[in-house]
């Protein structure tokens, strides 16, 4: 069995987001960067599913050379090797990054054969687009199932779970597919240390694609107002506890 | 030119059709459940149709979860961009947008290179306005004829919810418990507090990375999105990402030994100190004021 996650380079922006000074990116100096919590989810199933029925499990991102960190991140969870479309750290919007994905996967199966299971982040953590996945899907001719909370192999298909108001959905849909997951799908494991280092000298194969122009084009950021409320002092410590219970007595929680 | 919108119930789509109508009249609508069982492709394919037909001059649908999958679906298939999660829109050509990015944390200005912007519409974030309603387009001929790849992808069973006890996306009062809660069993006095005040209990995503609570807690941009009147903030430091969750929330009450991090900054009202103590003595203190009341 073939198996491929996708995965994104984005920062960790701790309690408060600082724009660059021109305001088209966050201000990235003092922060580290990781994967979305929904990527990794389905980064965990690739190697869970690739350690069950064997076979091979890839990890593709498109992003500065700096990317290669996540790649290897990935790596130490248990993929086997990784392809990496490098950018000069420019904004791609969501079209022409399906479409360098899709050139990726297209050239990966004409050597490899083709990938069983293709998993996507339900959104992306930072330009939340929603819909990359879809787009892949739909220039391979493959179903996609997004927002998935479980997915269990049935044979020749895969049975899907999607998260709804008051449950969850079922699809059952044939191989191969395109998926979309959330966090939640699973528990991703820690990278153990020797996972770390067999990752080091795993294989990352790079490309460079060109960037087209982008039909959703960024002009700038903006940090949304009216995010500091001004906080009440209830107290310090145990003895704040009659306040805390007065207020919830005003509020009507009480 | 006509507009035409994706609808759902609900108050997503209304602020829905108050954008909708920048892009001009008349309105036109199509119901989710034009196809039912719930068929994403189909619903795009029969989407498309529509525009074609009325010679929409947008298409326009909530930032729902199927909203957003369906509209995705539409770009794909018509090679048209999307833009996902609006708060504004300026129809002039070229048409520029206002959207959510980091689940609301940040907001994108954007041109939408597009002879017909495709859109959705953030949930709870546009005042909803009076104006002309959409006629309902005539789905039957649309529908007819779909191809059969169209309906592959298809909902074809319902699994109901696992757990029980207070939903979190519903409850009026949530206590929520961040690392500093320290261990899985240091939530029974979470626990404790929310049986007291009917709440759910909450989490943030330290939590169940580390295995203590389901993800089915998780507070934030990758878990749920509450909207409770006082969402009690223990040991949580108020990560942009945390927060994210929380834009629903009335009001914050924040629980933490330092007086320093952004949740104590983000909240209505702060305890400063260890939550291990503070938590106990409030479950203590409602026994207390109950008992009193008796
Ligand atoms: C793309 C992305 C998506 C994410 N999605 C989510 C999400 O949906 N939800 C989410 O929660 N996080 C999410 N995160 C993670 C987020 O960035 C933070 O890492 C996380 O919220 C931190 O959890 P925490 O506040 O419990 O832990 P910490 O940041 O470690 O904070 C612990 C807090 O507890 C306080 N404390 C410690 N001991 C005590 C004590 N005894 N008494 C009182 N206070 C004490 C400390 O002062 C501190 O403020 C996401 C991250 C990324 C990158
Ligand atoms: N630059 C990228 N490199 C690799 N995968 C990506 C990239 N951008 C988006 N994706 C994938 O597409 C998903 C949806 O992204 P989006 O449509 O931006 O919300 C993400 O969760 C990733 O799995």
């Amino acid at each position: 069995m073939r198996v491929l996650a996708t995965i994104k380079r984005v920062p960790i922006t701790g309690g408060r987001i600082v724009l660059t000074e021109d305001s088209r990116a966050i201000d990235t100096r003092h922060l580290g960067f990781t994967m979305s919590p929904h990527e990794e989810c389905g980064v965990e199933e690739a190697v869970r599913l690739i350690e069950t029925n064997k076979g091979d499990s890839v990890v593709l991102t498109l992003g500065p050379p700096e990317a290669v960190e996540q790649l290897r991140d990935a790596m130490a969870l248990g993929i086997d090797r990784a392809i990496h479309l490098q950018t000069d750290g420019q904004e791609w919007d969501a079209e022409a990054t399906a479409a360098a994905i899709t050139d990726a996967i297209r050239a990966d199966e004409a050597a490899n054969g083709s990938f069983d299971i293709i998993f996507f982040g339900n959104e992306s953590a930072d330009s939340g687009g929603f819909q990359v996945g879809i787009w892949v899907a739909y220039a391979l001719g493959r179903p996609c199932v997004t927002g998935l909370k479980k997915v269990t192999l049935e044979g020749a298909s895969v049975r899907c779970e999607q998260e709804v108001e008051g449950g969850r959905d079922v699809y059952v849909v044939p191989l191969p597919a395109v998926l979309t997951v959330k966090e939640g799908l699973n528990l991703p494991r820690y990278p153990s240390v020797p996972g770390k280092m067999r990752a080091r000298s795993k294989p990352v194969a790079v490309t460079s694609p060109a960037r087209p122009a982008s039909r959703l084009e960024l002009i700038n950021l903006a940090v949304p107002a009216g995010q500091g409320r001004r906080a009440e002092s209830l107290g310090i410590g145990a003895a704040a506890a009659p306040a805390v219970v007065d207020l919830l007595q005003k509020t009507g929680v009480l | 030119m006509s507009v035409l919108v994706l609808m759902e119930p609900g108050d997503a789509s209304r602020q829905t059709l108050t954008l909708a109508r920048k892009f001009g009249e008349p309105l036109h609508a199509m119901h989710m459940n034009a196809i039912d069982p719930f068929s994403p492709d189909a619903l795009a394919t029969v989407l498309q149709r529509a525009a074609d037909k009325l010679q929409a001059s947008a298409v326009l649908a909530a930032g729902t979860e199927r909203g957003n999958e369906v509209m995705a679906r539409l770009a794909a298939r018509t090679g048209l961009p999307f833009a996902a999660n609006c708060v504004a829109v300026e129809p002039v050509q070229p048409v520029t947008v206002t959207r959510l990015r980091w689940g609301g944390s940040l907001l994108e200005n954007a041109i939408l290179h597009s002879g017909r912007p495709l859109i959705s519409v953030a949930p709870h974030t546009v005042q909803i306005e009076p104006g002309p309603e959409p006629t309902d387009v005539d789905v039957k001929p649309l529908i007819a004829g779909l191809d059969e790849r169209d309906l592959v992808v298809s909902v074809s069973g319902h699994v109901a919810p696992s757990h029980g006890g207070v939903s979190l996306s519903t409850a009026k009062v949530i206590v929520s418990g961040g690392r500093g809660v320290g261990s899985k069993e240091g939530f029974a006095i979470i626990e404790e507090l929310a049986g007291l005040l009917g709440a759910a209990v909450g989490c943030s995503r330290a939590v169940t990375s580390a295995g203590w609570r389901p993800h089915t807690d998780q507070v934030g941009q990758t878990g749920t999105k509450v909207a409770p009147d006082v969402y009690i903030a223990c040991g949580i430091s108020g990560a942009t990402q945390h927060m994210a969750g929380l834009k629903g929330a009335k009001r914050i009450l924040a629980i933490n030994s330092d007086p320093q991090a952004p949740m104590m900054q983000n909240a209505d009202y702060t305890v400063v100190g260890d939550l291990k103590e503070i938590v106990p003595a409030i479950s203590a203190e409602i026994r207390r004021a109950r008992a009193g009341r008796i």
